[in-house]
């Protein structure tokens, strides 16, 4: 009975002292005596990675990496495989390295506001990258400006169609911003012609389904003029959908993925919106370099996108 | 004789101890490299990192001590969590969600155990089956959109601390780490588990009841599997659909680290918990050091294989 009270006693004792705020979260830089990122000179950015299997990511690195050597600061670069639990891992390797600012390119846009406000509460400063995170302020956050894209898309069918003709849409995974700001751009334009998306539906920004989405919705549409798919991978499906199809329909895709720029070159693409990741990742760490200077930087930073075409 | 036997202990001692004396060598090496290793802040939000991968493997030790395999405690992970997350959506309790969060996770478990013993299916099989059907359920059921969570006594299980200083994700961890240790090495089912890794055909004729046993195994396994769900959706603040993808190969690889063999009837528990440390300081380690991500997958499986030749060795 005496080791029950003692536990009952314990247990409350713990719970007591249960709380969300972490251990040095809240004196940061207070401990860092040990030297390492902090006190080495350089100043050093963190840029955590949704994912690397992606080739959009990748130059997005790339043009980070770049302007960090021209601004003279150290970047760590981390990656996350896709995977939310392990991107919050790596972000908090990163506020364990006290980096100075954390460049953060979500999985998800949903699950690292807890990670944000981690970095926060040890006084580093989140920028976003190309996603948003929901449930948590951020110094900045820095994409395309992905519903003048989508406009651009219409109006470039409208320019090839002259304003008449029947589009199937091919859209992103549902939820997330791309998708929803990519088909808002499009369709508030393509309302304001004579044209008319007659099927849309989600193909989930992937190739394979966009092949297997575009061969049903031809099925049940015989009367169309074009295909607008959220992204390049989906477009290249259609572009397999329509092999061997005698019939002119013209294919836009979203991005400018090598392979999206190669489709447009050969002609199986009439056009792709084109993001500028290298420009994201170079924005990323030249406001990062702001933040360490102690400027003041934009809430949000909306990267352009070029139309790109034969020619 | 006695000195037979005393010889083969120390070879069996030596190679348990090689997880360990690898985990001592990763420390050492890694607090010298990075000024930023051997810190209390960063070796306890290691432990916190480690602590989903620990609960799945100390399931997935049983598992595979008793000659199995458990390829869907990433799926059961998902599903779970997906469950408990859109229950305390729905408005009903925290208690009552993760509570009924866990019953699934054992019930699904327990599946897997009723297809191995009275299915006669091979373990592999069995749960590759059920890693599909589940991953299907919870993209149907999530609609392949994330569940959130708005619940703040919830998100004290992954995300909250005690004394300000250690995460409860860890107190989950070592709680579960004695509980599991006093079930295999204090209790008539552990000595049965080893037994049917062992040799099943000599626990059948010696009274042990296989049957019902790897249903307990299995659902064992989906229960720690179905609390890592729980913790995990805690920290993300939402349940993922796609989340736990890999993290089966996470778990076996711990185990094997720590000495279990894959063959079964021979491992220990402690080891399991070493394995899971060595992957997670591997992992904080060359994100210290700023490693490629690319090369951290190439190191990492440098040292599972170096783990499983030396095991072969004995």
């Amino acid at each position: 009975m005496r080791k029950l009270t003692f536990l009952a006693a314990a247990a409350a004792t713990l719970l007591a002292a249960c709380s969300q705020q972490g251990p040095g979260e809240s004196t940061p830089a207070a401990s860092s005596t040990a030297g390492g990122a902090a006190a080495s000179g350089t100043p050093v950015i963190g840029l955590a990675l949704s994912t690397q299997n992606n080739p959009f990511f990748v130059e997005l690195k790339d043009g980070a990496t770049k302007a960090a050597k021209d601004a003279g600061v150290q970047l760590v670069v981390v990656d996350a495989q896709d995977d939310p639990a392990r991107q919050i891992s790596s972000v908090e390797d990163l506020i364990q390295k006290r980096v100075s600012v954390i460049l953060l390119n979500p999985t998800d846009s949903s699950a690292l506001a807890g990670a944000v406000q981690s970095a926060q509460r040890a006084n580093i400063p989140v920028i976003t990258l190309d996603r948003g995170v929901d449930g948590a302020e951020v110094a900045s956050h820095i994409a395309s400006d992905n519903i003048a894209g989508g406009k651009m898309a219409a109006d470039f069918l409208a320019k090839q169609l002259n304003g008449k003709g029947n589009i199937i849409e091919l859209q992103g995974v549902a939820g997330t911003s791309a998708a929803r700001e990519r088909g808002k751009g499009f369709d508030d334009e393509i309302a304001t012609t004579g044209m008319k998306v007659v099927a849309q539906q989600p193909a989930n920004f992937d190739r394979a389904q966009g092949l297997s989405v575009s061969e049903n919705l031809l099925q049940g549409n015989t009367d169309v003029q074009a295909i607008f798919a959220q992204n390049d991978e989906m477009a290249l499906g259609a572009v397999q959908a329509l092999a061997g199809k005698n019939k002119k329909i013209l294919v836009v895709g979203f991005d400018g993925t090598p392979d999206g720029k190669t489709a447009v070159q050969s002609g199986a693409m009439a056009a792709t919106v084109a993001q500028q990741p290298e420009e994201i990742g170079k924005l990323g760490v030249e406001t990062a370099k702001k933040l360490i200077d102690k400027q003041p930087v934009e809430k949000s930073i909306a990267v352009p996108l070029k139309l790109l075409t034969k020619e | 004789m006695t000195l037979q036997l005393n010889w083969s202990q120390a070879k069996t001692l030596f190679q348990r101890l090689g997880s360990v004396i690898g985990l001592l060598l990763l420390f050492i090496v890694l607090s010298v490299l990075s000024p930023d290793f051997l810190t209390t802040g960063n070796l306890l939000t290691v432990l916190r990192q480690v602590s989903i991968n620990a609960l799945i493997a100390f399931g997935m030790t049983f598992v595979i001590l008793s000659g199995g395999i458990d390829l869907s405690v990433g799926a059961i992970l998902a599903f779970t969590g997906a469950i408990t997350a859109s229950l305390m959506a729905a408005g009903h309790g925290m208690v009552l969600s993760v509570g009924a969060g866990l019953a699934l996770g054992a019930v699904l478990g327990m599946v897997n155990g009723a297809l191995v013993s009275w299915g006669r299916v091979a373990p592999f099989i069995a749960t590759l089956g059920t890693v599909t059907l589940l991953r299907g359920l919870t993209l149907a059921y999530t609609q392949g959109s994330p569940i959130p969570v708005t619940n703040p006594g919830f998100a004290m299980l992954g995300g909250g601390y005690i004394a300000n200083l250690i995460p409860l994700p860890v107190i989950w961890m070592a709680v579960a780490f004695i509980l599991c240790g006093f079930l295999l090495r204090g209790t008539v089912f552990g000595r049965h588990v080893v037994a049917i890794g062992g040799n099943e055909e000599a626990a059948r004729l010696s009274g042990v009841r296989i049957s019902p046993m790897k249903l307990a195994i299995y659902g064992l396994s989906g229960l720690l599997s179905a609390f890592a769900g729980v913790v995990l959706t805690s920290r993300l603040y939402s349940a993922q659909a796609t989340a736990g993808a890999g993290y089966e190969l996470d778990a076996i690889a711990a185990v094997v680290l720590g000495g279990t063999s894959l063959a079964g009837g021979r491992g220990w528990l402690f080891g399991t918990l070493i394995g899971a440390l060595l992957i997670g300081f591997l992992n904080n380690g060359l994100n210290l050091l700023g490693v490629s991500s690319f090369y951290q997958q190439v190191v990492k499986g440098i040292v599972i294989l170096i783990a499983v030749l030396l095991d072969r060795r004995q």
